[in-house]
């Protein structure tokens, strides 16, 4: 078990957005997470990756409880993430925004960088990143914010892979994307499953999730109301219920 | 060689003070590159200025190390008021920090030994002109090479968002607390050198009006790369100099040079030769390729 939550809870004034959930996510493996709007998906990817704390239940990461660890902490134990609606840093080269990614990989550089170097290793690796999430070495010294919404998606990936993460966590990755990006998507993280990551993905469009993922965990009102396989899932009168509303309204 | 030495003997005075003041400017460009605004700066360098003028007079110190005292104590006096403010955001984080400023300047007013209101007169001048041009010329390549390390991208992603930049696993905390750390050091070295510049110092050298000042340097110059404080510096030392024959109308001038910089390169005078290049890119329709 590389995650595993347990009773995990967060309210916001009156408003319980995640109640008392468990999670448990085996290495290698790709967990869907899906849920109405407002169903507490991303409050629960906020708790996991530290940018919230929990006000009651445990996370343990790799089997350390790291349940009051904040994100930075998270970040250095393997846990990466993309943001809903992207959030790359706009100001600055794509190739920047990787190296940043791998802030965590690189030792302290500035006494070495005092002396001008050729092309540092940390940059053919990000060079390397860039291509193979599909955004190509020529937009490497563009700036982020100005590249299109898809590539901004894709540079976000990239900027996550670069901190060799073990749980890799995707807030609604293929949101803006074609039907060819997503396939081209679905194929990135089955590439990257093989090679032993373990990952966790919000989203919308069902075909990504049913093709991707070996599990499938919904949420509704904050709450846990399926974790089965994707099949299973598409059954489920109650998933059904919380998608289309009861049989008896409709 | 003799027209050289002329005007450096003629302008000796302002060439130092444009150099110091090149000086404080980078060592704000520093927290405002990490998207931090602070005005604590000039306080900064009343303490290196104080701390190094007295130990010269009392304990005889060594001129070199005098001045490390006087930077290392502003760098000590900011950690725990770093640690402090940057609770605090934007606005609040700049009133909090000048706050302080008046609060090193009251002191300075009621302590005995640091001379009150009166300051201290008589510092030996031991500042030389090519002392001031090695520390800008050390600080000004160190900060130009960190922009490429590490620590400078860390510095680079907080301004840009302080969220993302935590889940990159950058202690967001930590690396604002070094940079207003390492800004304060160069801030008291500059107040060293500038103590033993003057002849005297006073409270009221390192008020608000000096921490507003110290700030527009490095605004207008720009914050983009470290070209951006010199420049600034140079310029705003150097314009009551150029405007002299304006006699009584040279606030104005300097006023409307300063408020034109804003209005037209907001990102400061550095940009200049930006601006001229996309300009002329557009006009050929080629903004797409630069």
């Amino acid at each position: 078990m590389l995650l595993e939550t347990a009773g995990l809870t967060k309210r916001f004034g009156g408003v319980t957005a995640v109640n008392a959930v468990d999670l448990a996510v085996d290495e290698r493996t790709t967990l869907g997470l899906i849920g109405p709007n407002g169903a507490g998906k991303t409050t629960l990817i906020n708790l996991v990756s530290g940018v919230l704390v929990a006000d009651e239940g445990t996370i343990r990461f790799a089997g350390a409880d790291v349940t009051r660890e904040r994100a930075h902490r998270l970040a250095a134990r393997g846990i990466a993430r993309t943001f809903q609606g992207v959030r790359v840093f706009k100001g600055l080269s794509a190739l920047d925004n990787v190296l940043i990614g791998a802030h965590t990989q690189l030792r302290p550089d500035v006494l070495t960088r005092l002396v001008p170097s050729r092309r540092p290793a940390e940059t053919v690796d990000a060079l390397a990143l860039l291509e193979r999430v599909g955004l190509g070495r020529a937009r490497a010294h563009a700036l982020a914010g100005e590249l299109p919404y898809g590539d901004q998606r894709r540079l976000e990936i990239a900027r996550a892979l670069a901190s060799r993460p073990r749980l890799l966590i995707l807030d609604e990755p293929a949101a803006g994307m074609n039907a060819t990006e997503s396939a081209a998507l679905r194929g990135l993280m089955r590439s990257l499953v093989a090679e032993g990551l373990t990952i966790i993905l919000i989203e919308h469009d069902v075909r990504l999730v049913m093709g991707a993922c070996d599990r499938v965990v919904v949420l509704n009102f904050g709450r846990k109301i399926a974790d089965a396989a994707p099949a299973e899932i598409q059954r489920d009168p109650v998933v059904r219920e919380a998608y289309l509303g009861s049989e008896d309204a409709a | 060689m003799d027209v050289v030495l002329d005007f450096l003997r003629t302008y000796a005075t302002a060439i130092a003070v444009i150099g110091i003041s090149a000086l404080l400017a980078l060592s704000v460009w520093l927290t405002l590159y990490a998207g931090q605004l602070t005005l604590g700066n000039a306080a900064f360098m009343g303490v290196g200025a104080y701390v190094s003028a007295l130990l010269g007079r009392h304990l005889d110190t060594p001129f070199p190390l005098a001045l490390l005292a006087g930077a290392i104590t502003a760098g000590i006096v900011a950690v725990p008021l770093g640690v402090t403010v940057f609770r605090l955001r934007g606005v609040y984080l700049a009133i909090a920090t000048l706050a302080f400023g008046e609060v090193v300047r009251v002191i300075l007013l009621a302590t005995p030994i640091t001379g009150k209101g009166q300051g201290l007169n008589g510092i030996p001048p031991k500042t030389e002109l090519w002392q001031i041009y090695l520390s800008l010329a050390v600080v000004a390549y160190v900060l130009w090479r960190v922009q490429g390390s590490t620590v400078g991208r860390a510095w680079a992603a907080i301004r840009e968002d302080e969220l993302a930049s935590a889940s990159q696993g950058i202690d967001v905390g930590r690396f604002k607390l070094a940079a207003f750390v390492i800004g304060a050091l160069i801030a008291g070295w500059s107040g060293g050198l500038s103590a033993h510049l003057t002849f005297s110092i006073d409270p009221s050298d390192f008020g608000f009006s000096k921490a507003v000042q110290i700030l527009v340097f490095a605004i207008v110059g720009g914050i983009p790369n470290v070209l951006g404080p010199i420049v600034g510096a140079a310029l705003f030392t150097a314009l009551p100099e150029i405007l002299r024959p304006l006699k009584d109308y040279r606030d104005i001038f300097q006023g409307l040079i300063l408020l034109g910089v804003i209005v037209f390169l907001p990102r400061g005078l550095v940009t200049f030769l930006d601006v001229r290049r996309t300009r002329k890119l557009e006009q050929i329709g080629a903004a797409d390729v630069a």
